[in-house]
């Protein structure tokens, strides 16, 4: 033990500490390195890598159809009888006036050829999924509470082109779930979706109503 | 500042603290344990339901004798949910626990999956799967040897349902066959079937017009605890009509008695005496509807025979009856037993019902006519808020039977129960005598075969290990049950069922509904499994037994059957599931009785007999003769009955376990009441464990003590200790049945047992 430690003081000796040691400055500038760099891969690059980016299997134009249809929204997002929400219209909603094409736009033609004449329903990737955990009332907050379709989903109705679809890479959920804004601060653009996690329910019915709700309302 | 090989670590290091620090100050960790947690919700084994448009398909929950509507909510093909149906006019909407659970009977790991043939000793639960045409074989083989034998009445089949087509396919089967013996256990509704035909001539079972009566006075039944149809009862009592008054006499402060305008607590057993008190001041007051009893009764009065034999009448029994003599009996003070008459006689349309807790058991015969005297007292028979009669439906009629000389001479052989021979005339089967009977045959069985349906004797007949050592001496066992129930996990072979909402089923009068109404169980799903509809086990054994017993069977199926048989309503039935007869009979038709005085009989002359005295024939209080020495078995147990948790051959769905209070169930143990005055005699303290002991049996017991129950009793749960089934049910608590035997009626051979006396030591 003895011999071994006075062997390593020795080759010590034989360069000059400046040479040999980390500098105070050294130090810190590595670490500003990191720390910088991480900022910058945090903000930046992380929410580019987290997220792929999907196209709607058609370029819908929500503006156009709204200018035709008479009953706003609800002529195509209608409630069932029984209280239920539709949501997306399957492809038999669409049929109603798209038997054939009715104008020359390539992407209406597209919709004819590869989903009307087959019968094969649209793969719409859906901006608002929620988990299956998760139940959610469309009637309690536009019949019972009279919510607008805006309150949540934003200007989606004036909109002449589908948005890129990002869809979380881990969940499979789309990133208007958490919202655009990776850090959750500060209020969405106006006319953009509203975010729709679990605390965002719980923030808006505790404003609205006094309480964030019990578990079991969503939680079945 | 150079790096060289031996700073390069420091400098790494600072890096990789500056990455831990900046990465904290971002979204990174925070997101990335977010999407983490819901990363696992969508792993690919996490069970998910069936993602689909929703649809409901209507039909009839058949896991009580109850008949309530239903509606199966769907996810795409898959049945997510159970909810009441609305505008069916037994439930109105309200359905039970039970009800609600009836997925889990369709989804459950209970659940037989192909027909199984028993490889290992009985009980052992050594299966070998086998096919539908191996088992079907292998059954009809051993029939046809029995017959070859000429014993074909040494077969025996126990049902479980109280109506439907089912029972008699099953039974014009066993006729042709040559076994007269099909049996089914008696429940309340079969002792008030029986007194309705002994007073009244008719065969039906009675009805209660709940709804329109203003007076309920009941003899101890659970109309929150699951008598009669528990859609109906929790929609007429879960919310009560404050107009009526309901009166509730039983010995414990059970959820019924919690919801009546007032509870009595009783002497258990001694109802019989009370509704006689209660008419002995009816009658000595003269409150009683004179108009009715002396125009359409026979026997109020006393009466001398054709052969001038003087007899007595009913007025003459009540004299013993005097609130002095029926306070001491019941132990209820005389001023409330003369008020409870004077006001029950006082309103304009009161009702009495009994039939204890669910009504799973009979009750003495006497004891029924007494309750039901009353109803007649006050004229209430056949008419708006009273006591009415569904009559047993007419079926079309089937082919004529073509029988050989064995076939007819063993519907000759008396029954294997003894029901409707000399010593019980007016009783249509007995299974609670069947193990004892058996037990006492010196020689063999008298039932070599024994096919059970829809039944579960081995956990529902009282008396377990006197069932269990009969049923080890029957050669064949067959159960077509569909769950891994006692008597399945103990059969020889097991030809599964469909599961309720797998099968067609027609379900005549709801038990306790004040009329007729039919309704059809459809089939909502594909069977899930290997199972056959047992209607059409039954046809396929017939058609190859061959012969006349084939040519009696030309249906292709059980639906052939069911449509050929309902006939006209077949149709009504398909298209809405629901028949609703309303019969409101002409005046002069209503009190018309088909007994031998074409009468309302207070008399029952369908009892009297070559050696009945007055005495044997009129409804006077009988006691039951409880098991044990008074002085050894210084307490005594009755059950209790709560809507959450099911006795009968449908066992409590894993969801009802879950809603019993850990005042009932806790750690794989039952709770038994006590009162806190008993308990401090005993020195048992609350939660403690106590052994209990019975004549019958003994079990390892907690207790919970509760004001709610009458000193020196003890109530223990009906529906716990299965010792079949999956883990949700098996091993849980203690089966009554293990601690309580049957007690004979020796006016019907009914089981008149409402309790057994016990002993409770501290351990």
């Amino acid at each position: 033990m003895g011999s071994n430690g006075h062997h390593h003081a020795a080759s010590t000796k034989a360069t000059p500490d400046s040479a040999i040691q980390a500098s105070g400055w050294g130090v810190g500038l590595f670490f500003m390195i990191g720390f910088a760099g991480s900022l910058l891969a945090g903000w930046i690059l992380f929410p580019e890598m987290l997220y792929s980016k999907k196209k709607q299997p058609i370029d819908f134009n929500h503006a156009v159809h709204l200018e035709t249809v008479s009953d706003g929204c609800d002529s195509c997002h209608y409630f069932e009888k029984d209280g239920s929400f539709t949501g997306m219209p399957d492809l038999s909603k669409c049929v109603d006036c798209h038997e054939s094409a009715q104008t020359g736009n390539p992407e209406e033609i597209k919709f004819v050829d590869e989903y009307v004449t087959p019968g094969i329903e649209v793969p719409w990737l859906n901006y608002s999924k929620q988990p299956d955990c998760v139940f959610f009332s469309h009637a309690a907050h536009v019949m019972g509470a009279g919510m607008s379709c805006e309150s949540c989903h934003g200007d989606i109705g004036t909109s002449e082109h589908t948005r890129v679809y990002e869809e979380n890479r881990l969940t499979g959920y789309s990133r208007d779930i958490w919202g655009k804004n990776i850090s959750r601060l500060g209020k969405p653009e106006p006319g953009a979706p509203l975010p729709m996690k679990m605390n965002d329910c719980a923030k808006c019915h505790e404003e609205k109503t006094g309480r964030k709700g019990a578990c079991f309302q969503c939680h079945k | 500042m150079k790096i060289n090989r031996r700073n390069f670590l420091t400098y790494t290091t600072a890096a990789a603290l500056g990455g831990a620090a900046g990465t904290l100050l971002t979204p990174v960790p925070w997101k990335l344990m977010d999407d983490a947690a819901i990363w696992t919700q969508n792993w690919p084994w996490t069970p998910v339901p069936e993602a689909g448009p929703v649809s409901y398909k209507p039909s009839i929950c058949t896991l009580c004798p109850g008949g309530c509507g239903i509606y199966v909510r769907f996810s795409g093909n898959r049945p997510v949910k159970i909810e009441g149906m609305k505008e069916h006019p037994v439930n109105k909407g309200a359905l039970c626990p039970m009800g609600l659970s009836g997925l889990q009977y369709l989804y459950g790991p209970d659940r037989v999956r192909s027909p199984l043939k028993r490889e290992g000793k009985r009980g052992e639960g050594k299966w070998k799967k086998i096919t539908w045409d191996e088992a079907l074989a292998a059954v009809t083989e051993k029939l046809a040897s029995l017959r070859k034998l000429e014993e074909p009445q040494s077969v025996a089949c126990i049902t479980g349902m109280e109506g439907g087509t089912l029972p008699s396919l099953i039974g014009r089967f066993l006729t042709v066959y040559g076994s007269p013996n099909l049996m089914r256990q008696a429940t309340a509704q079969d002792a008030g079937a029986q007194a309705v035909f002994l007073t009244q001539g008719k065969q039906g079972t009675p009805g209660f017009d709940i709804e329109n009566a203003d007076f309920i006075l009941s003899f101890g039944s659970g109309m929150l605890d699951g008598w009669g149809a528990p859609g109906r009862m929790s929609r007429l009592f879960g919310a009560r009509n404050t107009a009526q008054r309901f009166i509730q006499i039983e010995p414990r402060l059970s959820d019924t008695a919690a919801s009546a305008n007032r509870w009595i607590g009783i002497n258990p057993g001694t109802e019989g005496a009370l509704a006689l008190g209660l008419a002995h001041i009816i009658v000595k007051e003269s409150l009683y509807n004179k108009h009715f009893v002396e125009t359409f009764t026979f026997g109020f009065n006393d009466w001398n025979d054709e052969a001038g034999v003087a007899h007595t009448g009913f007025k003459a029994l009540l004299e013993g009856y005097g609130p002095e003599n029926v306070s001491r009996i019941t132990g209820i003070q005389e001023a409330l037993i003369k008020s409870l008459a004077r006001e029950f006689a006082g309103s304009s349309r009161p009702i009495a019902i009994n039939g204890r807790g669910k009504g799973a058991l009979p009750g003495g015969m006497n004891e029924t006519l007494a309750v039901h005297a009353l109803n007649a007292l006050m004229g209430n028979i056949n008419k708006t808020g009273g006591l009415y009669v569904i009559p047993e439906l007419t079926y079309a009629k089937w082919p004529d039977l073509g029988m050989d000389g064995i076939a007819s001479r063993g519907m000759r052989q008396p029954r294997c129960d003894g029901a409707g021979g000399d010593l019980f005339p007016n009783s249509r089967f007995l299974l609670n005598r069947v193990p004892t009977l058996i037990n006492t045959t010196k020689d063999g069985s008298p039932v070599e075969a024994l096919l059970v349906v829809d039944a579960n004797p081995m956990y529902t007949l009282p008396d377990t290990a006197a069932t269990r050592k009969a049923f080890e001496r029957i050669p064949f066992i067959v159960s077509f049950s569909s769950y891994m129930d006692e008597t399945a996990s103990y059969a020889d072979y097991i030809l599964p069922d469909h599961s309720p909402l797998e099968r067609y089923q027609d379900v005549p009068a709801p038990a306790g509904m004040s009329h007729q109404v039919i309704s059809l169980a459809v089939p909502v799903i594909k069977p899930l499994y290997d199972t056959r509809h047992t209607g059409d086990a039954f046809i396929h054994m017939a058609k190859a037994l061959g012969g006349f017993i084939e040519e009696a069977f030309p249906w292709n199926g059980y639906e052939a059957f069911l449509e050929d048989t309902l006939q006209g309503h077949w149709r009504i039935l398909k298209k809405k599931g629901v028949v609703e007869i309303i019969e409101t009979p002409a005046a002069s038709d209503r009190f018309t009785f088909n007994t031998a005085s074409a009468k309302y009989e207070f008399y029952p002359t369908a009892r009297a007999g070559t050696g009945k005295r007055d005495s044997d024939v009129l409804p006077a209080y009988a006691p039951a003769i409880l098991d044990g020495d008074e002085k050894t078995f210084n307490l005594i147990l009755i059950p209790c009955d709560s809507i959450r948790m099911a006795g009968d051959h449908m066992a409590s769905s894993p969801f009802m376990t879950k809603t019993v209070d850990d005042t009932v169930l806790k750690k794989q143990m039952t709770l038994v009441e006590i009162n806190p005055a008993t308990a401090l005699k005993l020195n048992l303290e609350e939660g403690g464990k106590a052994l209990l002991k019975t004549p019958k049996g003994k079990a390892s017991v907690l207790i919970h003590l509760y004001e709610g129950i009458m000193p020196g009793l003890i109530a223990m749960p009906r529906g716990l200790g299965h010792t079949a089934y999956s883990e949700y049910l098996a091993n849980k608590g203690t089966n009554i049945n293990e601690l309580m035997g049957p007690i004979e009626d020796p006016a019907s051979g009914l089981d008149m047992a409402w309790g057994i006396r016990a002993q409770l030591f501290r351990v």
